[in-house]
């Protein structure tokens, strides 16, 4: 069964390559999505049958709700919304990964009371992306659907307070690394990895937020990967890191459209550049493609 | 896990970021919104994850956080490829 289980982890990483390759032209598009949503069927299935899962009840209802609200969400959101919504999915793709890694921290602990260092280390990372993502992606959604101002938000020593952050969170994994057992640690960088989520997307202007909720869509990616270093997934490290590359690709492109350098969009320092507004300027500047396709 | 096993996942990694560097070198700029909107759900593979912690034999605190983990994986995954379909169906119409 391990085997085959295998196998079609590898035929689900195939169609993931083919899926990205075909969505990039505009005739395979949609066959590409199809076929990358194929590949996640078959891994989501193949999974069921793992020796790991024994309960299903849970299983059950995580997938009847997730279901529910995903679907109505997608059926929901005007098209003129789009990008707001592919934020604020991805905010709950980057959430799920760093709550796999503090489940999978939890149940190696119960199992043998240690943690080596790899395990460790991923673990921390994959809780650090992914939580960034989670807040970052929620603010972008805010900013573009107007619950949070649209415009350049300004806080003084942006920048160092940001990189004191991310190596506070640095220092911290590393405390947990070399002593396991500190739950609370872990927490605590989950918390300011929150923190730092909302510091590095809020200076951000609204006109420019789908340029960041590309790059977050390739965090989360990026957390999907270290989420299979921690559960030794090939699979999952190849899909995340798909997405991870693909994402920052994609990004760049978005950047040069928008004559925006990708190191402004890291450092969240767009603070002197277009602070246009709500996230109608989007719409006009990203979605005209898909308004005009509408005639 | 054991350095070698580290190792080989590593090289996997490594090979993945580069094929996926290379995937999407040419993109349409209306296909943009698309792209990132399909690639955001397969980012939701974490799901993978979410399953096998939330099926665990024994009921404990990684079943309560695997539990909303997938429920948030499966938001992410359906409401991604939908959302995706969605924009897409818009360019068979031209």
């Amino acid at each position: 069964m391990e085997v085959v289980s295998y196998l079609v982890y590898l035929i689900a990483s195939i169609l993931f390559i083919f899926g990205i390759k075909k969505l990039g032209s505009p005739k395979t598009a949609r066959q590409g999505n199809f076929l990358s949503a194929l590949a996640m069927f078959l891994a989501v299935v193949i999974t069921l049958f793992d020796q790991r899962v024994l309960t299903f009840e849970y299983i059950i209802i995580g997938i009847v709700v997730g279901s529910a609200i995903g679907a109505f969400m997608a059926i929901k959101v005007p098209m003129t919304g789009m990008p707001q919504m592919v934020g604020l999915l991805n905010g709950f793709g980057g959430g799920a990964s760093a709550l796999v890694a503090f489940a999978e921290y939890y149940h190696i602990l119960n199992k043998t009371n240690t943690l080596d260092i790899s395990t460790g280390v991923t673990i921390v990372l994959s809780v650090l992306i992914g939580a960034v993502t989670f807040t970052g992606s929620f603010i972008a959604f805010g900013k573009l659907q107007g619950f949070v101002t649209g415009k350049v938000v300004k806080y003084p020593l942006q920048n160092p307070i940001n990189i004191l952050l991310l190596l506070i969170v640095l220092g911290l994994g590393y405390y947990v690394v070399a002593n396991p057992t500190s739950d609370l640690i872990l927490l605590a960088v989950v918390g300011i990895s929150l923190l730092l989520g909302v510091l590095l997307v809020l200076p951000i202007g609204g006109a420019d937020m789908p340029v960041a909720v590309s790059l977050l869509n390739s965090y989360s990616g990026l957390a999907a990967s270290m989420t299979g270093f921690v559960l030794q997934n090939n699979m999952l490290i190849i899909a995340g890191a798909l997405v991870g590359a693909s994402g920052i690709i994609l990004t760049l492109i978005m950047c040069r459209g928008m004559n925006r350098s990708l190191m402004n969009v890291v450092l969240g320092g767009w603070a002197d550049a277009g602070s246009g507004g709500t996230g109608e300027g989007l719409v006009l500047k990203v979605m005209p493609n898909l308004l005009t396709l509408k005639n | 896990m054991e350095i070698h096993e580290l190792i080989m996942l590593i090289y996997v990694f490594a090979l993945a970021v580069f094929v996926g560097f290379e995937l999407i070198t040419k993109v349409p700029p209306t296909l943009h919104t698309p792209l990132m909107s399909g690639s955001n759900a397969i980012s939701g593979i974490t799901i993978v994850g979410a399953l096998l912690s939330a099926g665990l034999e024994e009921f404990t605190i990684s079943t309560i956080l695997g539990l909303v983990a997938l429920i948030f994986a499966t938001i992410n995954v359906v409401g991604g490829y939908l959302v995706t379909d969605r924009m897409l169906k818009m360019f068979k119409k031209k």
